[in-house]
């Protein structure tokens, strides 16, 4: 008969409180998750229009001086690296550590080398014993704005200019969608000027008067475009760890139905059994009084 | 004649205001600046400090993070980190907050690298409290 009729009840109702929890996890991640695609639908004007600023700044003014665009052999690498600060979200951070490590890898390949920034506890908490790590800011995704960026901007850009390091990179969960994020790597510093394909398009955008000249604006715009960099790094991760766990939550909720299902079935299986056995006694039973009588 | 700016205030978070203003000032990083209707195109960059447009007569003042304006003959884009409405800051904290600020720096030398940040602040705490008293 296997396990007793008490044994299978435990265990489904063990099953159906996890099944509870990880509901109302998948609830609150899918709640948490439209405050986050908000945050990033809202700050989508100020990225593209300071991108765009950006963009036709950097395709006129060629600047030799300013220090974020200063082109160094990259022996000393940099990377930021944004995971969320909480598991249970499925491969969400083990994509974008692994990234991480294979850049390493090659870099490192190449004889240079690498430290990290982490935002995020799960990213410090994979490279701590691995990489040298300068700064990390934990626990602040669950409430954050631009101020975070610049104190991640503040950890970086000082360092660049002293010549601590050579470049840096930025690696994040890009939110495609619920349930499908792709860890990006892209290089932060030296700012990139734009390549002058790109610049052309920017070209015709107006004959402006500026304010300071053109190329102290481009270096007061250049830490903004970091910090929009980084921000907009924040928000899609932000978003995608509440996708990713809704997804996981989700998945995690049907295996446990699943399973409910299946110990239901034992259970009535079980409780059948030991009510036919229970009538075999009892017509065993007459049938002996019959026989005697 | 009755033409109108429109001025538009972007932050990280939203599109804070966008409206059609008569005049607006902004503080710029080589000193105040005002633009009316017609301005030539006009890009410049924009440091913490005081905003304030017109309309209907009305001047309403606001306190602006860093950040660039771009002026149109039609139109100002107002791109800024933070905003705050000269009406929503109490004259209180914000006297505190100076207060506070001008202790943290006095405790500073001028060679400590915390020195740069603190008199930042202590600037930012002093407009803010100038705003503040204007609305």
């Amino acid at each position: 008969m296997g396990a007793s009729l008490k044994d299978i009840k435990r265990q489904s109702v063990a099953v159906d409180k996890t099944r509870q929890i990880t509901r109302a996890m998948n609830m609150v991640a899918a709640s948490k998750l439209k405050a986050a695609q908000a945050k990033m639908e809202n700050f989508r004007p100020y990225a593209n229009k300071l991108m765009e600023v950006f963009g036709s700044l950097a395709a006129r003014v060629v600047s030799t001086t300013n220090p974020l665009l200063a082109v160094r052999d990259p022996q000393r690498i940099r990377v930021i690296v944004m995971t969320s600060d909480r598991g249970l979200c499925g491969g969400f951070n083990t994509n974008v550590v692994k990234e991480v490590e294979k850049f390493s890898r090659i870099k490192k390949a190449e004889g240079k080398d690498v430290s990290i920034i982490a935002v995020g506890k799960k990213g410090r908490d994979f490279f701590k014993k691995k990489l040298p790590i300068t700064g990390t800011h934990v626990d602040q995704l669950n409430r954050f704005d631009i101020s975070l960026a610049s104190r991640v901007a503040d950890d970086v850009v000082p360092s660049f200019i002293n010549e601590e390091y050579d470049e840096l990179y930025l690696c994040y969960n890009e939110f495609r969608s619920v349930a499908s994020q792709k860890p990006v790597l892209m290089r932060l510093l030296p700012a990139a000027s734009l390549d002058s394909a790109e610049g052309e398009e920017f070209e015709a955008v107006a004959d402006y008067v500026y304010e300071p000249s053109e190329e102290e604006l481009l270096a007061h715009i250049v830490p903004m475009y970091l910090r929009v960099l980084i921000y907009r790094g924040l928000l899609e991760t932000s978003a995608g760890e509440h996708g990713a766990r809704m997804v996981a939550m989700d998945n995690a909720t049907s295996s446990c139905e699943d399973m409910l299902q299946s110990l239901t079935q034992k259970f009535n299986r079980a409780r059948q059994a030991a009510i036919t056995a229970e009538l075999m006694d009892i017509v065993g039973g007459t049938e002996a009084l019959a026989a005697k009588g | 004649m009755h033409d109108e700016l429109l001025l538009e205030i972007v932050t990280p978070d939203r599109l804070a205001f966008s409206d059609v203003v008569e005049e607006v000032t902004l503080p710029g990083v080589e000193g105040e600046f005002g633009v009316l209707i017609g301005h030539v195109p006009f890009l410049s960059s924009i440091k913490v400090g005081e905003l304030n447009y017109t309309k209907d007569n009305k001047k309403t003042y606001y306190l602006v993070g860093e950040g660039y304006a771009e002026v149109t003959g039609l139109k100002a884009t107002v791109l800024v980190e933070s905003i705050e409405e000269a009406s929503s800051i109490a004259g209180e904290e914000a006297k505190e907050e100076l207060e506070a600020a001008q202790a943290r720096l006095a405790l500073l030398s001028k060679d400590d690298p915390d020195f740069e940040k603190a008199k930042k602040a202590l600037d930012i705490a002093e407009t803010r409290l100038k705003i503040a008293e204007k609305s």
